[in-house]
């Protein structure tokens, strides 16, 4: 069965047909080629697909597109304008807070979601706000730097 | 991973769900945050063939006191939680829970009343219910029931709620002067569902005795436990070390746990015991402040 | 230490200059293989087996053909008409693509469902009756060497048992001599369980046969894109699909650590079918697809460590038994079937050592990947360190002070090990001193006996390994007989920027930083203004691809010589337009000048424009050059590694409260990319220690197929990580660096499960095999009591 939906992304309008069973995540990819959003673990455990649904964090493999009429979505391609950065980006960029690539949209998502809910968190909070989403490759140390750096950024701009 | 076909349908209101359910059966089923339902659905261990998503219904979330009674809207997400300056002043029980849960990304869309509704032991919120003495309040068919949290829990994902009702909220007797509660489990890494869980709710009188207690576990058993051996060797009384030390050992004794990738049985045990004393003390401290 | 020799804006080595690539990943950008959607694409998904071993009795179709939208379903016997249905592994032995009669492991692939789209495949596959007879599975290896065992590989010519081969090094019986005259002799078999890479991202490939061209396009997750084109053609070359017509393109890659070296069968089934169809053919893995196929260790290590009375170590032994599961698809580039496992006898000096191996077959998913480290190092280390802790412990003796008054000197490099490396360069006792100081050692010492006297459980363990890395030399490594070296390919481009490309392929690492940094430190161009290309078989030199920790050792040592090819070329250039002879020419980063008269001076942009337009009488045009590079040896990383834990006697809760790492590679090319490969590494140490490890039942069956049970490690678990180094350049590298980004892996797992057992040893408990849980410290601690 197919369901009209219309809803927001990265602030445009978009409508369109989609099966009831339609990821969210598969929505944004191959129907929006929005591919900045990754699938890595298909369980709601790794948090690659996390994006931001009416300015929430999700997991958009755990979620039906069909659920998300009406709403608002934000993927890593729509939290800065086209060649510019969001602190957070920029903040994993100066404290090497990626390698692969492929966690990275879905954590630094996470991450703004962290901020927004607690824009001065301790070392132990950060890590607690971003367990949901896992990093294979930096051992996670840099990313906490960043998500602080990030922090203090944000804070000055406030 | 990609769950098996199914139609979807949008409840606008409690009884929209209820005629759409009624309409579709046993082969439907409700879906609120769906991150219990739908990675069941995505590794094909449950394939309804309708889903019923009530979570657009208005309304359905709130955290309030109502008279004697905390309300909580079953559409309340955890985050919601999480985040309500009166769960944080008045109910650690909860703001406790919350922290271990999956994580925040899963917690935006997971709600209370599914993380109850599924029947999940390894569910964290059904052993606070049971400390908490909660009420579960449904509508179906049959109208609104209200449905005590020892009558609610049938089985391995079973529970009272018939295929149409809804579990709309969650009542719970209010926090009150001399009582205190808390909850902590052990997990294998952050985000993980628990070894062992233990809920405490402890009510004092002003001379400091135990009016009332209650203990909820997880997943140390098929279906969600309550720990009532231990529960009335505490009402009653002024709680002792000597007291404590007793009920963590019965809950060690009366726990079913199975040995598994989370640990051996004996482990579970001692663990739940470990647990079950650790917070009473600090549902203790908690009531005597 | 090192000094920088360019200025930051040239960003030579010494520099920790920002990563080039992070913005199309901060973006969103990154191209990864499921990104990749061509023009009429369809999509593939594999049915697999639920038995761990069964014969197939038949395969039905139809019902999966009845769903519009699936196009084919393919099986064993459609792959047996072209002879595809097997193929050959690295070590000589064969793998099934598809089968025909019976299935091996739980998952293993049985028959590929090809539709329009990923929803409608997952149905086909779902729709696909298969009829099993399962049989009863081997899954303990140890039984599979019993003489009534069934023979699980008749399909063998003269495989008469389910042992694989044989695989010795060293003296055994002088090894057992000097042991058994030893005054202390400490044995004990460890395990290091199955684990797996867990790459966030799966495997996955495109692949695009064009039926007009004859040409096969291939986006795939792989490591190493030049070696599969070769087996592609080696393997595939009878139905038409020659090297010259294969292109495999390794887009950007989200993690590799060892997993996406091997092909994997559904690379061949998706190439197959796009082959038959003709349209392109997408086959990504999900993530139970991934955990359950492929994997790393697997070593069951009995071993010996024989000593004086004071802790002079005089003798090694290790007998091991490996589990490669139904067939060795190990993705080992090494002449030795153990890789580099005769590291095992460590950063001592002592002469007799002896290491034997097993490898059995068994109803177990083949595999036989690295975990981010060198072939087998990690379990050579682990034993090694795990049994100098042991004999530290036995004979009441410092392991620290033990491993002092056993380190091999630094002035005895190069030192030739008991089992024939030759070891480069290091300096143990610096390295390790350096540690010890940087966590207090002494003052933890002195905690310990408190807590201790308090009741209370503290552990302090030390790793001090030797890694191996860097293949080749080409005498020792070799893909299906080609020379492990690597390439570099140099343009400089006629207004004095440059690209650059290689045989390796970055799925993190960095290259297009670190790789510019070195051109940029051997011609002084600034690193800015180098493009790095990697990954297409069309465009990069022929090159074995990155894992291994090699990329440094092998191509970043082809930039620099290659560099050094035009620099030598740039200086004729320079002489020419300075009118002065070659000789008065001399080099300062990024200029030639005249010799006494440094007013007189070319740079290297001015000479690069000018072998475009302006080149001296008879020389070739143009500013390019290429190397090939074969190192003469392998690079020997080392480190320190110290981590100080807490345990709870009650719960068995680890509390792991600090952990320094010092490691020296050698130069450093980038100091922040090393330190953040470093953290890494440490994580994916840590993981394999406390958390890892996938369980079998006794029918075969997978028990932590999911990231829900399979337990990679969070933000949470993963402590703040200390680093330093200590830089004992490599001798025979043209810029004295070694590789580094696995040593951490290799090295944390021992300091940890040291450290724990260390805290566990007032209760009697002298040996814990990874990984180690609170469950099994818990169990263990009532197991003593």
């Amino acid at each position: 069965m197919k369901h009209k939906i219309t809803l927001t992304i990265n602030g445009e309008n978009v409508t369109s047909e989609v099966d009831s069973r339609l990821l969210l995540v598969h929505f944004i990819r191959e129907n929006l080629d929005l591919t900045g959003t990754h699938i890595g673990c298909d369980t709601s455990g790794c948090g690659a697909c996390t994006i931001m649904l009416n300015g929430q964090s999700i997991k958009s493999c755990t979620y039906l597109a069909v659920r998300a009429d009406g709403a608002e979505i934000t993927t890593i391609e729509g939290i800065a304008a086209e060649g510019t950065n969001h602190p957070m980006q920029k903040a994993f960029h100066d404290q090497h807070g990626l390698h692969c690539g492929f966690c990275t949209p879905g954590m630094v998502i996470r991450s703004i979601d962290l901020l927004k809910n607690n824009p001065n968190p301790t070392e132990e909070e950060i890590r607690w706000g971003i367990s949901g989403n896992l990093c294979r490759c930096t051992g996670y140390n840099n990313i906490v730097k960043a998500v602080q750096q990030a922090a203090t950024e944000m804070q000055k701009e406030s | 991973m990609i769950p098996s076909n199914f139609t979807y349908h949008k409840a606008t209101s409690i009884q929209d769900a209820i005629a759409l359910s009624k309409t579709h059966g046993e082969e439907a089923k409700y879906m609120s945050g769906g991150h219990s339902l739908l990675p069941m659905m995505k590794l094909r261990f449950a394939s309804p063939e309708h889903i019923i998503d009530i979570s657009k219904i208005d309304g359905l979330s709130y955290i309030k006191e109502d008279g004697e009674t905390l309300k909580l809207g079953a559409l309340t997400t955890q985050t919601e939680m999480e985040n309500s300056s009166l769960i944080k002043e008045k109910y650690d029980i909860f703001s406790d829970s919350v922290k271990l849960t999956a994580d925040p990304s899963v917690r935006n869309l997971g709600t209370i009343g599914g993380n109850i509704a599924h029947g999940d032991a390894a569910n964290d919120q059904p052993a606070l219910m049971l400390a908490l003495r909660a009420t579960v309040i449904a509508e179906g068919i049959d109208g609104k029931k209200s449905i005590p949290i020892d009558e609610f829990f049938h089985g391995f994902y079973m529970t009272a709620l018939d295929a149409s009702d809804v579990l709309v909220e969650i009542q719970i007797p209010k926090a009150k002067k001399g009582s205190g509660g808390a909850y902590h489990k052990v997990e294998r890494k952050a985000g993980d569902y628990a070894t062992a869980g233990v809920a405490i709710h402890i009510e004092l009188d002003d001379h400091g005795t135990c009016q009332q207690i209650g203990i909820g576990l997880t997943n140390v058993s098929a279906v969600p436990m309550r720990l009532e051996r231990g529960e009335e060797i505490l009402r009653g009384q002024k709680i002792t070390e000597d007291l404590i030390k007793q009920v963590g050992k019965i809950a060690s004794e009366d726990a079913e746990p199975t040995s598994d990738l989370r640990g051996s049985e004996a482990y579970k045990r001692s663990i739940v015991n470990t647990i079950t004393q650790r917070m009473i003390r600090l549902a203790l401290e908690r009531a005597q402040k | 230490m090192f000094k920088c020799k360019t200025s930051p804006e040239v960003g030579g080595m010494g520099h920790s200059v920002k990563r080039k690539e992070d913005a199309r990943f901060l973006h969103g950008k990154g191209k990864y293989v499921d990104d990749v959607k061509l023009p009429g694409q369809l999509t593939m998904v594999m049915v697999r087996s639920p038995y761990a071993y069964a014969k197939i009795l038949s395969i039905n179709k139809d019902k999966a053909l009845a769903i519009p939208g699936v196009l084919a379903v393919i099986t064993g016997y459609d792959l047996k008409e072209f002879n595809l249905h097997w193929m050959p592994t690295l070590l000589s032995d064969t793998q099934m693509v598809l089968p025909t009669d019976t299935v091996m492991h739980q998952s293993q692939e049985v028959c590929a469902v090809i539709a329009t789209d990923r929803y409608v495949a997952v149905d086909g596959a779902e729709a696909v009756e298969v009829e099993y007879e399962p049989m009863q599975a081997i899954v303990d290896p140890y039984k599979a060497l019993d003489k009534n065992a069934p023979l699980l590989r008749p399909d063998k010519e003269n495989q008469k048992d389910n042992k694989i081969y044989h695989w010795e090094q060293g003296d055994r019986n002088k090894t057992d001599d000097v042991i058994s005259k030893a005054d202390v002799v400490v044995k004990e078999r460890i395990y290091l369980p199955r684990i797996h890479v867990a790459s966030i991202e799966t495997c996955g490939c495109v692949a695009s046969f064009d039926k007009d061209t004859g040409k096969l396009l291939v986006y795939l997750t792989t490591q190493a894109p030049h070696a599969i084109r070769t087996i592609v053609a080696l393997v595939a070359g009878h139905v038409g699909l020659s090297e010259e017509k294969i292109r495999i393109i390794s887009p950007d890659i989200g993690g590799g650590f060892g997993g996406k070296v091997p092909v994997y069968p559904a690379y061949v089934v998706a190439i197959a079918a796009s082959f038959l169809i003709g349209k392109p053919v997408k086959w990504i893995e999900d993530r139970s697809e991934n955990l359950v196929n492929g994997f790393a260790r697997d070593y069951h290590m009995d071993c010996e460590l024989a000593a004086t009375k004071d802790g002079k170590i005089q003798a090694f032994k290790v007998s091991t038994l490996a589990d490669h599961g139904y067939t060795d698809s190990s993705a080992n580039p090494s002449k030795y079937p153990t890789g580099m496992f005769s590291i095992c006898t460590g950063s001592y000096d002592y002469e007799h050592a002896f290491a034997e191996l097993d490898a059995v077959y068994t109803n177990k998913a083949p595999g036989g990947v690295a975990y981010r480290c060198s072939f087998r190092v990690t379990e050579a280390v682990h034993a090694i360190e795990r049994m100098v802790d042991k004999l530290a412990a036995e004979i009441g003796k410092d392991p620290a002070q033990l491993r002092f008054e056993n380190f091999i000197k630094k002035e005895q490099f190069p030192y030739d090990s008991p089992l024939g490396w030759t070891y480069d360069s290091g300096d143990y006792k610096a390295t390790l001193e350096k540690a010890m100081d940087m966590i207090g050692y002494e003052d933890y010492k002195k905690e310990q006996a408190e807590k201790r006297a308090q009741g209370k459980l503290m552990g302090i363990g030390i790793c001090t390994f030797t890694e191996v890395v860097g293949a080749g030399p080409s005498k020792d490594f070799d893909i299906l007989g080609i020379a492990m070296f690597d390439s570099a390919e140099i343009r400089v481009h006629p207004t004095g920027k440059a690209l650059a490309r290689f045989g390796t392929k970055s799925q993190g690492q960095g290259h297009e930083t670190t790789y510019a940094q070195i051109l940029a430190e051997e011609l002084g161009i600034p690193y800015t203004d180098i493009e790095i290309d990697e990954g297409d078989t069309d465009t990069s030199p022929y090159g074995l691809g990155t894992y291994a920790s090699r990329s440094t050792p092998t191509a970043g040592a082809a930039a620099a010589i290659a560099a050094r090819k035009l620099k030598d070329k740039g200086k004729k250039i320079a002489a020419h337009l300075l009118e002065v002879s070659e000789e008065d020419i001399e080099w300062e980063v990024g200029k030639y000048f005249v010799k006494g008269a440094p007013d007189k001076s070319k740079t290297i942009q001015e000479v690069a424009f000018a072998a475009y337009t302006n080149f001296p009488e008879g020389m070739e045009p143009g500013f390019e050059a290429t190397h090939y590079y074969d190192p003469p040896n392998l690079t020997f990383p080392n480190g320190a590694y110290i981590c100080v834990v807490e345990v709870e006697e009650e719960t068995g809760a680890i509390d792991v409260k600090r952990f320094v790492a010092i490691d020296d590679c050698g130069n450093i090319i980038n100091p922040m990319i090393v330190e953040g490969q470093v953290h890494g590494g440490l994580t994916q140490g840590i993981a394999p220690a406390m958390y890892e490890g996938i369980e079998y039942d006794d029918e075969g069956n997978v028990l932590n197929g999911t990231l829900m049970d399979y337990l990679v490690p969070t933000a949470v678990e993963s402590p703040n990580w200390e680093t330093g180094h200590t830089i004992t350049p490599s001798p025979h590298h043209p810029l004295g660096a070694k590789g580094v980004a696995e040593s951490p892996t290799v090295g944390a797992p021992p300091a940890i499960a040291n450290a724990i057992i260390d805290a566990l040893a007032p209760l009697g408990i002298k040996h814990l095999d990874i990984p180690i849980t609170p469950a099994k410290v818990w169990d263990a601690i009532q197991a003593h009591k």
